[in-house]
């Protein structure tokens, strides 16, 4: 099978969807015929000669890239290219993987529909657990996060550490971050790595821990809404969360250097958090970094694209190419999602659209003449932490397994009465009595034990090893014969033993027990 | 003392006892329990030497005072790493007593019951002095096994379980001969049963691979109970029945437990030869890829960059005895903000347990120490698994490859991690003699050598880049 790489045309645009590290992977792991289309590489640092060095074949031709591919990979949705729109370029039945964002290009997906392609939007990946090594959302998103604090600190007149320098103290800066999403984690960690005081927001307190984790002070209303929504993402809050939530952010404007936001709703508009007025109230030389600016903005002073300073001298940071202003990292991530969801289809050896795969059918969005996007609806867990199912071997349902052994243990009840009644009617009483303790205590030990932890296995053991010992007391009813006579010297024995076991037994136990410390 | 207050001082030991294994099974209350047990036998043989029928003082005091101090020693000089070994001999101990006691019980002129009670006593003491036997020469081998001076791999006869059921067959039929005989004229059969039962439990440990040894130290473990339960009939002491039963029962759950968490069955561990040279060629999948091998210092760098680390210890940890530097290594990594944690799989090691004990002993703090179900779902989410001296229990093919022998035991899904990193001696198999896809996973590097000598490096290499930054 033959895959292209298309060069991307966006004028601001640097990234490409492969480097010569993941085509040699494409070629060599899953046995595909590369084609970089020429000067694909050039924004990202990467010349023709590296592509072909690392086994792809550069043609010049764009035409020919696209028309020959089975599979084309790119970064930006398909567009127009002076007068040829590039869907048209694709061959019928073909396959494009890129972002493409559904949501907001119907005419987009009618026209890929229309060309007869196959289409997996990478920004439709569903964000589940086993999804994770092909969510080129969250690769970019951390890039953008760690970019957001290089834009900022370059922007920004002082240093982010606090000094004590012979010359005189400098304060540290104090970095606000919005959004405790990928982005915002990374930008956390990449202020606080500079010295910055970091503070974070985020309205689902299940981030608090990954807030604490990356080094930042998590900042909280006294209010009590959880902001979970679908898939990680948050919810719209309550109009009294968001006064509340607003009462703070004023508050944090005047004393913080720098505003990172992050805030994404999925399928609204970026939710307004930092407006006018508190701008006007920071500094001048504070840096607001919006990372949302592509949706709109989480600061009204934000313009998407550009760089506004205000009246005040704050800067506001609106650029939507972050990702590709680190574009050789942001194409080595992307290009690896690629790869593993190329792998998860099987390579060119055991390719297979499996329509059935959650992920798979998720990015979908164009299949044999139709639209499929949304994809059905599949119930995903609130909760962001992993879950992976257990292996469920050939093993019964614990219901039947429960069953029958709830029927074997009644039948071994009964042969144990069955013969109880039976040794009662010939065995002397003296016997029945001893058996009826024997009975018992067997059972009490089961009772008792069952419950141990693991930990304790060997203390339990050494400990039972010991209380086993009580053989002593048979070795020392049988000592008390004339001392020549066998009976006395094997109960001495046994005494010998025996008490080796209950010293040794109880004191290792002791010696154990005193290493496990909390 | 009157007899019904020997009855009373025992109903109070064997109470003392159950609170003992009670107490055993929580963290919290372990101490406290273990305190339980020694009261319980102090109280026992003092109650017991007070007894009027006990008058030989000139040798029961000498044997306890020796047999204390014997025990005393060991128990204070055993190194950790040998505790199974330990637990093992101790086993024995209790087998040869029971023996010693049950020849004892029939020689003695004193208890000669007739009539039913007499053949039920003689039973008693024939399956008393059999059960003492294989407990004995069982535990033998087992701590020969586990000390290394006999051949830890499975070693079975051919026709194994048919001489078992011909050894089990003539000692029965012994037995018949043994019964009703008058003047102690059953001693000749005695004599040869106990010599069956020395051998049965010979073979029977012999039979049984190395993986398995912590399920066959548990169950000889149950049969030491079982046994001093056989001795209390003999000798109609309660105490001893109840210890004994108790002993008993909680060892074979214990095997169960254990059992359980390797997803095979008791009679399979003991009759199943696991672990011997049939199993190993059963026509398991081949196993394709590359093994990639990694340096001390790409090690480093990997641990310093990672912000989640899981270790997985196995025997070779305890082998080497590395637990004190890899706790250095665990400790440097948690100061720089790194969450580390171990992973515990039930089996892992020698003894049930095993792994606890000895990174309890390098007061390596038990609530970052994991059992398989606590941590096994956390792997995907996990940055680096450093793997020391494991091998079968990190085996990707028991989920996967249905040929294994291994298939469907629980194992820790380490591969699941971004990365995992196997130090090991060599690229030889463990105890279940298979080969592991583990290594040959793109996302698993091999870091080779002594398990200790690269703990070492490792904690250098680390603490040197530390000392950098600084």
């Amino acid at each position: 099978m033959k895959i292209a790489i298309a060069k991307e045309m966006r004028a601001d645009e640097r990234r490409v969807a492969a480097t010569p590290d993941t085509v040699a992977r494409l070629r060599d792991k899953l046995g595909f015929e590369v084609t970089v289309e020429a000067g694909a590489g050039l924004g990202a640092g990467i010349t023709d000669a590296a592509f072909a060095a690392a086994g792809a074949t550069v043609v010049h031709d764009k035409a020919s890239v696209w028309g020959q591919a089975d599979i084309v990979l790119k970064v930006n949705p398909p567009a127009l290219d002076g007068s040829m729109h590039e869907v048209d370029l694709l061959r019928e039945g073909a396959l494009l993987i890129s972002f493409v964002w559904p949501g907001k290009s119907p005419e987009l997906l009618e026209r890929l529909r229309a060309r007869g392609v196959s289409t997996l939007a990478m920004d439709a990946v569903p964000r589940i657990t086993r999804a994770q090594k092909l969510d080129a959302l969250s690769s970019m998103a951390n890039i953008a996060g760690y970019r957001a604090i290089v834009e900022a600190a370059n922007l920004f007149g002082r240093f982010f550490t606090g000094q004590m320098t012979a010359a005189g103290k400098v304060p540290p800066a104090k970095v606000l971050v919005i959004g405790a999403g990928v982005a915002g984690l990374a930008a956390i960690g990449a202020a606080s790595s500079l010295g910055a005081i970091v503070r974070a927001f985020d309205t689902r307190p299940a981030v608090k821990d990954q807030v604490k984790s990356m080094g930042a002070e998590f900042l909280e209303l006294d209010f009590e809404e959880d902001g979970t929504g679908v898939g990680g993402y948050a919810k719209v809050m309550s109009p009294e969360f968001i006064a509340a939530e607003m009462d703070l952010f004023r508050k944090q404007a005047k004393d913080v250097d720098i505003i990172v936001t992050t805030a994404l709703i999925p399928g609204k508009g970026a939710p307004k958090l930092i407006l006018a007025d508190m701008v006007q109230s920071m500094k001048p030389g504070s840096v607001i970094v919006d990372l949302a600016a592509e949706a709109g903005g989480n600061c009204e002073r934000t313009v998407p694209g550009e760089l506004v300073t205000t009246e005040n001298g704050v800067h506001v940071v609106g650029y939507t190419d972050l990702p590709s202003r680190l574009a050789p990292t942001a194409s080595q991530l992307y290009g690896m999602n690629l790869v593993h969801f190329l792998s998860d289809l099987g390579g060119a050896q055991k390719w297979n659209l499996n329509l059935e795969d959650e992920v798979i059918r998720g990015a979908l969005v164009t299949h044999a003449g139709a639209i499929t996007w949304p994809p059905p609806p599949a119930a995903h867990p609130v909760e962001t932490k992993p879950v992976v199912a257990k292996p469920a071997p050939l093993a019964p349902t614990a219901e039947q397994k429960a069953k029958r052994e709830g029927t074997r243990s009644l039948l071994v009840l009964l042969a144990l009465a069955g013969s109880l009644l039976g040794l009662g009617a010939v065995a002397p009483p003296a016997f029945v009595a001893h058996l009826t303790v024997f009975v018992l205590s067997v059972f009490i030990g089961w009772q008792v034990v069952w419950n141990v932890t693991a930990a304790l296995h060997t203390p339990l053991m050494s400990v039972t090893n010991a209380i086993s010992g009580i053989i002593i007391v048979g070795g020392m009813l049988q000592v008390s014969g004339p001392l020549e006579s066998p009976v006395t010297i094997l109960g001495a024995i046994a005494i010998l033993v025996a008490t080796i076991n209950i010293a040794g037994g109880f004191l290792v136990t002791q010696r154990m027990l005193k290493m496990f410390s909390k | 003392m009157s007899h019904t207050l020997i009855t009373a001082s025992y109903l109070l030991s064997g109470v003392l006892f159950i609170l003992s294994l009670g107490g055993l099974s929580k963290q919290e209350t372990a101490k406290r329990g273990n305190a339980y047990g020694m009261l319980g036998m102090g109280l026992a043989i003092v109650v017991t030497a007070l007894d009027p029928r006990v008058t030989g003082y000139q040798v029961l005091v000498p044997a306890v005072l020796i047999g204390t101090l014997i025990g005393a020693v060991l128990a204070a000089k055993v190194e950790m790493t040998s505790m199974p070994e330990l637990v093992a001999i101790l086993h024995s101990f209790v087998g040869l007593a029971a023996v010693l006691v049950g020849f004892a019980s029939y020689l003695d002129p004193n208890a000669h019951p007739t009539g039913v009670e007499g053949l039920i006593h003689e039973i008693e003491v024939y399956v008393g002095i059999f059960i003492g036997a294989v407990t004995f020469t069982g535990s033998v081998v087992a701590f020969g096994k586990l000390r290394g001076t006999i051949g830890s791999k499975a070693l079975a006869l051919p026709g194994r379980n048919f001489w078992n059921v011909a050894m089990l067959a003539v000692s029965a039929y012994l037995a018949i001969g043994f019964v009703g005989q008058p003047n102690h004229g059953g001693l000749m059969n005695l004599y040869i049963m106990t010599g069956i039962a020395s051998v049965f439990g010979i073979l029977m440990v012999m039979a049984i691979g190395g993986a398995d040894m912590p399920v066959v130290v548990s169950m000889l473990n149950s049969y030491s109970g079982w046994a001093a339960a056989a001795a209390g009939f003999m000798l109609e002491n309660d105490l001893l029945i109840i210890t004994g039963a108790l002993v008993g029962s909680s060892g074979a759950i214990l095997s169960y437990i254990m059992c359980a968490a390797m997803n095979r069955s008791f009679f399979n561990v003991i009759f199943g030869s696991f672990g011997g040279p049939a199993a190993a060629s059963s026509g398991a999948a081949q196993v394709t890829g590359e093994v990639t091998s990694v340096s001390v210092a790409e090690t480093a760098e990997l641990l310093r960059d990672a912000s989640s680390v899981i270790i997985v210890p196995g025997y070779g940890m305890a082998v080497a005895q590395a637990q004190y530097p890899l706790y250095e290594i665990v400790k440097t990594l948690r100061e720089r903000g790194t969450e580390v944690r171990f992973a515990i799989h039930p089996v892992a090691g020698r003894l049930p347990g095993h792994m606890n004990v000895l990174l309890a002993e390098a007061k390596v703090p038990y609530d970052i120490v994991l059992e398989m179900e606590e941590i096994n779902h956390d792997f995907p989410a996990t940055d680096v698994v450093l793997v020391i001296g494991a091998n079968d229990i990190v085996n990707p093919a028991a989920l996967e490859d249905a040929a294994s022998p291994i298939y469907g035991m629980p194992v820790l899904e380490c591969w699941k991690a971004k990365q995992t990193i196997v130090m090991k001696r060599s690229m030889g198999s463990g105890y279940a003699g298979i080969d592991n896809p583990l290594f040959y996973k793109t996302n698993n590097d091999m870091l080779f050598g002594d398990a200790k000598k690269n703990v070492d490096a490792l904690l250098g290499a680390l603490r040197d880049a530390g000392a950098q930054a600084a």
